[in-house]
């Protein structure tokens, strides 16, 4: 036991320096580089800076506010009315998680984008000479974003309020509070932690967005896409500065949010049963309710039927109709037959599955160490897996691109930009938090006796990982691997700041399809990018 | 009766002050022994340290002549039933059964064992149910036929009858040892219920802050238990001290400590003088708190109609046991 334990100590502090390298390193490379140069006098005397970190901290705190505004009282509408549709509406409504950050922004661009349908149809009605309207600014960043970021709002809620106890609500009732009072003086403390933590998310996604400002911004910048612009500037020192500005204020708002959090003790005090859905007893309000979510359903997927229309119209064959006149699978055909497309497809599958594998496999050495072995660093290994959640991804970006574009094998640095193996590296990165959340939490509902009953029935270490640990952490590590292997397949944040030619991912090549106006090219790109997203994802949240 | 399991002063440190052992105890084969001993006392350490499962700090553990305390426990052969059975619930009763065959590579001779190893627990026809369908003491006894198929050389339970309703309990504590005994095997269990230990095992091992106080068959740990605490843990009993231990216990020894059973004590006439406090009617009799003149409490069971609350009455014993004063010596 001794030798045993003195080898799991041994693993785990193995284990520590490896993540240390890959996710504390590189941060800690950038503030010194950054506080050592003079760019932080520039960074502070430039007035587009400023407007820029406020920019970024503004659209984040509206979008948490839009998001809400959205998601909560759909899920109390999915989650607490019956009408007919309500089961298919209620996972429709789901469905911008599905979407590639930048896949959802194209389609926002074909279908509200001056050049869009939706313009081009009131162009066409009112007899306009130019489009209504430019889907530009901070406007445009915070449709998008509503639109993709409700559903963390929606979600949170919903599982919040399936997990309310209906006693409690009765017991609110039977002491003299009314519909309201129940709502503000028992449902909403209950539902916290739940709302907070989808406000956490929302504010970090929104925070760390870069499709949504790259492509609607024009002339204003966040921070995310002023770093960017920086670097591709060749100002690596301001670069490093903003980097450090952006990771400051993330650091500071997840503080704030989480401080509102609360202990979630209220919550686990008994099992509960959920309310059951109330059927609408009014035929017309039943309708009426049907109708809204049958047309916001509708809405949600109006994008999603874009993007499939768009990437259907073969390239020059639609100038100034309203709909396509030519629809064929042209676009297709080409991405599938010219290797120069098909490359960046591979690219992205490959890069994206090692990156996942090897989370999955950290994230499983991580939770068999920390919960099952309980060595001492345990506390540090959970710590640096939920790390890179904490900071934006082009934080790491540029973190990265800056610490491992030196030779000093002294300094644990090499050169691996411009290699193959970055991209793969910084998805990793990104992959620890979603690989390394769902495998811990599964491992610590795994009851121990489960393995030593395998071990007393004979079986060895390895039988016993495969046919029972596995086996039973599948739901936990599937969801994580899924997500983590999306997030990758459709990265573009770290992609455009490390891609090279050779390894140019797809969210690259559906940008410079989008700059040679190939819009159905890129189209194409994205509804076969959502496809397979939303298959790993529905593979993945299988029980 | 030769020893067929040997635990022999095995130790084990957890913390600086608590210790569990040394413990050396022989169990015969085809033996059923209870570790019977309140929570925390050390006797489920004692069974992992038994499973391999946790490695004691000194002592050795020998089966059949092997010493098998370095032995780990998938090569040490000790079936287990776990305390919540720890089935695999992605896997169906058949598959659960057979996860120990894995050495045999016929396929029907697997099936076979399965099959014999359900029809055992009387669940024979169940292999393609799914784990979760079952009833608690379903799952329970496919836990024991999934321990025994590989044919183990010890059985070890944990708190085997603690996870099923009461009512259910004392049935299956029968058709458990009916199914030890067919089989024949050598069986270790822990519990911490006196009742459960009585009626389980042929031999009982009483085990409190990591000591072994005493280890003998169920009608010689209630008479002649080895001390206060075997006494008092062991059935209902009766602690009198000074004046009162003496006036109950008549023989004029001059012991510090005796103790009486409830039913081992009568109202009469003359002796140990209290007033009735309480009466528990239990239907074939009725327990009656008496308090002594020196305001200590004591119980009586005796004819439902043998006293009334309030009565002064006066109390005789039939039997006692008594202590020195330290309570930790032999029983008289």
């Amino acid at each position: 036991m001794n030798r045993r334990r003195r080898g799991s100590e041994l693993l785990s502090a193995a284990l520590v320096l490896l993540l240390a390298w890959l996710v504390v390193y590189p941060i800690v490379i950038v503030i010194g580089d950054a506080a050592s140069g003079s760019a932080i006098r520039a960074f502070v005397s430039r007035a587009g800076e400023w407007a820029a970190l406020w920019a970024s901290i503004w659209i984040s705190l509206a979008s948490v506010v839009l998001a809400a505004a959205i998601g909560v009282p759909l899920a109390f509408l999915f989650e607490w009315f019956d009408f007919p549709g309500r089961k298919t509406l209620g996972a429709l409504i789901a469905l911008p998680v599905v979407l590639p950050p930048l896949v959802g922004v194209i389609a926002f661009l074909f279908l509200y984008g001056e050049s869009g349908f939706v313009a081009r149809a009131i162009q066409a009605a009112l007899h306009l000479e130019e489009a209504p309207w430019r889907l530009q600014g901070p406007a445009a960043i915070l449709l998008v974003h509503a639109y993709s970021m409700y559903v963390y709002f929606y979600l949170f809620t919903r599982a919040g309020l399936a997990k309310l106890d209906v006693s409690m609500l009765e017991a609110a009732q039977s002491l003299g509070a009314g519909g309201r009072a129940t709502l503000w003086r028992v449902i909403v403390p209950l539902l916290r932690p739940s709302l907070v933590g989808a406000a956490m998310l929302t504010f970090m996604t929104a925070l760390g967005s870069f499709s949504a400002p790259y492509i609607f911004g024009g002339g204003f910048r966040v921070m995310t896409t002023q770093i960017v612009a920086t670097k591709l500037n060749g100002d690596l020192p301001l670069a490093m500065v903003e980097t450090v500005a952006l990771a400051i204020v993330a650091i500071i708002g997840l503080g704030i949010l989480r401080g509102t959090e609360g202990d979630d003790i209220l919550v686990a005090l008994g099992k509960g049963i959920a309310p059951r859905p109330r059927p609408i007893r009014r035929a017309s309000v039943r309708w009426l309710a049907a109708g809204a979510g049958w047309g916001l359903a509708v809405l949600l997927l109006l994008p999603h039927l874009t993007l499939a229309l768009v990437s259907l119209v073969p390239y020059g064959a639609w100038t100034t109709e309203i709909l396509p006149p030519v629809l064929s699978f042209e676009n297709y055909r080409r991405l599938f037959s010219e290797a120069e497309r098909l490359r960046p497809m591979l690219n992205s599958v490959w890069m994206a599955a090692a990156s996942t594998f090897v989370a999955v496999a950290l994230a499983l050495a991580g939770g068999w160490l920390a919960v099952r072995q309980r060595v001492r660093l345990r506390r540090v290994i959970e710590s640096l897996l939920a790390l890179p959640w904490a900071l934006p991804g082009t934080v790491f970006a540029i973190a990265l691109a800056i610490t491992f574009s030196v030779h000093a094998p002294a300094q644990l640095r090499f050169v691996l930009v411009g290699t193959a193996v970055i991209l793969p590296l910084a998805y990793l990165v990104r992959a620890l938090p979603l690989t390394g959340r769902g495998i811990l939490a599964s491992y610590r509902q795994l009851d121990p006796s489960l393995e030593e009953a395998a071990a007393s029935l004979g079986a060895g270490r390895w039988r016993t990982l495969l046919r029972v640990t596995l086996p039973q952490l599948r739901p936990g590590l599937a969801a994580g691997a899924s997500l983590a292997f999306v997030a990758a397949l459709g990265d573009l944040v770290a992609s455009i700041v490390l891609y090279t030619y050779e390894t140019r991912p797809v969210s690259i090549e559906i940008l410079s399809s989008l700059r040679l106006s190939e819009t159905g090219v890129a189209a194409a790109f994205g509804v076969v990018l959502m496809l397979v997203s939303a298959v790993v994802l529905s593979v993945g949240a299988r029980r | 009766m030769s020893a067929f399991l040997e635990i022999q002063a095995i130790q084990k440190r957890w913390a600086d002050d608590v210790t569990v052992g040394p413990i050396s105890l022989p169990i015969g084969r085809g033996e059923i022994l209870a570790l019977l001993g309140p929570s925390g006392s050390g006797k489920t350490t004692m069974l992992r340290l038994l499973a391999g499962f946790e490695t004691a700090d000194s002592g050795r553990i020998v089966v059949a002549s092997e010493d098998v305390t370095a032995v780990p426990p998938a090569r040490r052969r000790f079936g287990m039933v776990f305390q919540h059975y720890a089935l695999f619930p992605h896997l169906d009763v058949g598959e659960n059964v057979a996860f120990g065959l894995a050495g045999s590579r016929e396929r029907g001779a697997v099936e076979a064992k399965v099959g014999a190893a359900l029809g055992l627990v009387d669940l024979a026809g169940f292999e393609r149910r799914k784990v979760h369908e079952l009833s608690g003491g379903q799952q329970q006894r496919v836990a024991l036929a999934r321990a025994l198929a590989p044919e183990p050389r010890v059985l070890l339970l944990d708190e085997p009858l603690s996870n099923l309703d009461p009512a259910l309990r004392e049935r299956t504590r029968r058709e458990l040892r009916q199914v030890i005994k067919r089989v024949g095997i050598t069986t270790v269990f822990v519990t911490h219920e006196q009742e459960e230990a009585f009626d389980l095992g042929d031999r009982i091992a009483v085990i409190n802050a990591g000591r072994l106080e005493q280890t003998g068959a169920p009608d010689e740990l209630y008479e002649q238990p080895a001390n206060l605490f075997v006494a008092t843990f062991v059935g209902r009993a009766n602690v009198f001290r000074g004046a009162a231990a003496r006036a109950i216990g008549g023989n004029g020894s001059g012991a510090g400590v005796v103790v009486v059973r409830p039913e081992r004590l009568r109202f009469d006439r003359n002796g140990l003088a209290g007033t009735v406090r309480e009466r528990r009617y239990t239907g074939a009799g009725a327990f009656f708190l008496v308090e002594g003149d020196d305001r200590e409490r004591f119980e009586v069971l005796a004819e439902p109609d043998a006293a009334e609350v309030g009565a002064r009455v006066h109390v005789t014993a039939t039997r006692v046991i008594a202590f020195p004063d330290s309570g930790r010596g032999g029983a008289t």
